[in-house]
């Protein structure tokens, strides 16, 4: 029986595991089809004992390594790429959420470790073979990979997360990194937020260009606190500057696959269904009735969203 | 200094292209090419550094078949001073790409290398952070602002601030450095006539993997493309009772 070792890199703020990487855990899961199977989980960054103490518990998680060092507090891939690539002989797989900073950072070690990485996993077919999207999602690639070694960014809203609990890894320390001579982080303008983290949403509202400005915006917040939803926007919304480009939904932005997406005032571009069109069920609301989102809506409500989003609103 | 600009040509942003009856490939013959649009940008930004005065040379790549000199004229009407096409027909997949761009940035010392941050055909969203590995430099990926400070004296840098999921994280590079661009970062312009002219009389080198010495065999095969499962139709409500009673009905709300 084929034996396969695991890396996952946990996606983190210092503070809190991002619910990414129990996805990532997920898609590691499934390699049990194929053979016996040893997940690790890397965790760098700085003063994250407790979170070392919670992967730990991860089910099915064998061993935490952790690089706690001011070094990673920011996680830079110069950083962090030294430890990864220090790991990775000891591996089959290495696994990181495809969010900006997997895609950040996995390219770099593959480049030292001479793999040519696979970008947004959304199905594992074989130990070796995947299925990714190309052209914003327009087809469906099945490809094999020849590296001994392989890198995967994993499309989180294509897997169930793992378990948080029910596990007893081994935590183990990392020797503290190489110094980063390259790059350093000056300022960060994080969006705080009340509502649920976009990607992971039970409930997505997303508006579009059609909400005309950013403080009708808040007809959505509304819509979105009544539904204990996240909020999200076209790339036409941001581009517009009603909201902030954190929020944008589609191939350029965050890929998400909520319960129920609704539309509002969005047109449905290519760009924008390549980050959506996975969502269980999706409602549209605009004003034209010709609007290509109403071809991938399970429920299409054509009306003013100015009328339409109040009425619904007060019916919730 | 001089700034390296990689791109890339792919079908146009506007084309519907679909997988070929076999499954094998996307079908593009006779599809209208354009340059990638994340290149586009990264071009875009390096004529303003020229424009700035920051900059003083911009060389535009391009790793690909013969028409990509198409592209490249292009990015020369756009502002390039001159232009290399690394002529390759084989399935070019970003490691070999990064190899390449890695043997160019060798021989011509760029303190600058801007890409986009993913093709429009591949997504993958690799090329620059393997470059920036290969070449042992630091790298700015996702840009959506960037600014050089000080390179006239020694250890210059860049300053780019990075769309990153949370929001916005701004960098200090060691300059030379890597930056991929986001949409972000500006809007491109459009050539002139005159420009369009004068860049045919702009300087073209070829040159082949081969002549680099760089290895391209695809380390990852495709074996099918196919078109994503097509969602069920839907239906139309007719007002906002309607569609909550669907949706309760659902259980979504």
């Amino acid at each position: 029986m084929d034996a396969f070792k695991l890396l996952v890199i946990a996606d983190h703020d210092n503070h809190s595991i991002h619910p990414a990487t129990f996805k990532v855990i997920g898609a590691a899961e499934q390699w049990r089809r194929f053979g016996d199977l040893h997940i690790d989980i890397l965790l760098a960054g700085y003063r994250c004992d407790a979170l070392a103490q919670s992967l730990a518990q991860a089910a099915g998680v064998d061993k935490v390594l952790v690089a706690d060092d001011p070094g990673c507090e920011h996680q830079l891939a110069e950083s962090i790429t030294p430890i990864v690539v220090a790991l990775a002989p000891a591996y089959t797989h290495i696994l990181v959420a495809a969010s900006t900073s997997g895609k950040n950072l996995l390219p770099r070690v593959a480049a030292l470790l001479d793999v040519q990485p696979i970008s947004e996993v959304m199905a594992i077919l074989a130990p070796d073979t995947f299925v990714r999207p190309v052209y914003a999602g327009s087809a469906l690639e099945t490809l094999a990979s020849d590296d001994s070694l392989k890198l995967l960014t994993v499309r989180t809203s294509a897997f169930a997360a793992s378990e948080r609990i029910g596990g007893h890894a081994v935590i183990e320390q990392l020797p503290p990194p190489p110094s980063n001579e390259l790059s350093e982080l000056v300022d960060q303008q994080l969006v705080v937020s009340e509502r649920p983290e976009l990607t992971s949403a039970r409930v997505v509202v997303a508006g579009g260009r059609g909400l005309q400005s950013g403080e009708n915006f808040n007809l959505l917040y509304q819509l979105a606190d009544k539904l204990h939803a996240a909020v999200g926007a076209s790339r036409a919304a941001v581009d517009a500057g009603f909201v902030a480009n954190d929020m944008q939904v589609g191939q350029t932005g965050k890929i998400v696959a909520p319960e129920l997406y609704i539309a509002v005032g969005i047109s449905g571009a290519v760009q924008h269904l390549a980050g959506m069109k996975d969502s269980r069920v999706i409602v549209a609301i605009n004003s034209d009735a010709d609007a290509p989102i109403f071809q991938v809506a399970d429920y299409g409500l054509v009306g003013d969203l100015f009328e339409v989003l109040p009425a619904l609103i007060d019916k919730l | 200094m001089k700034i390296l600009v990689a791109i890339k040509r792919v079908v146009d942003h506007s084309v519907r292209v679909r997988p070929n009856s076999q499954a094998t490939a996307m079908d593009i013959a006779g599809a209208r090419m354009a340059i990638n649009p994340f290149c586009e940008i990264a071009l875009e930004e390096a004529v303003r550094l020229k424009e700035q005065g920051v900059a003083d040379e911009i060389v535009v790549v391009s790793i690909g078949p013969e028409q990509a000199q198409e592209q490249l004229r292009a990015a020369l009407a756009l502002g390039a001073d001159r232009a290399i096409l690394v002529k390759a027909t084989a399935d070019l997949q970003p490691l070999a790409v990064a190899h390449c761009l890695q043997k160019l940035v060798e021989r011509e010392q760029p303190r600058l290398i801007i890409l986009g941050k993913q093709s429009i055909d591949g997504d993958n969203n690799q090329t620059g952070q393997m470059l920036a590995a290969l070449c042992g430099y630091a790298q700015g990926t996702f840009a959506s602002r960037l600014v050089i400070e000080g390179d006239k004296a020694e250890g210059g840098k860049a300053r780019v601030t990075r769309e990153v999921d949370g929001g916005l994280q701004t960098l200090l590079l060691r300059l030379p450095a890597v930056v991929t661009t986001d949409l972000r970062l500006n809007q491109p312009r459009y050539p002139s006539l005159p420009n369009i002219m004068k860049a045919r009389q702009k300087p073209l080198a070829i040159t082949t993997p081969d002549d680099l010495g760089v290895n391209i065999t695809p380390r990852v095969r495709t074996l099918k493309l196919e078109l994503p499962p097509p969602r069920q139709a839907g239906i139309q409500v007719k007002d906002v009772e309607a569609l909550v009673a669907r949706l309760q009905e659902a259980q979504l709300i």
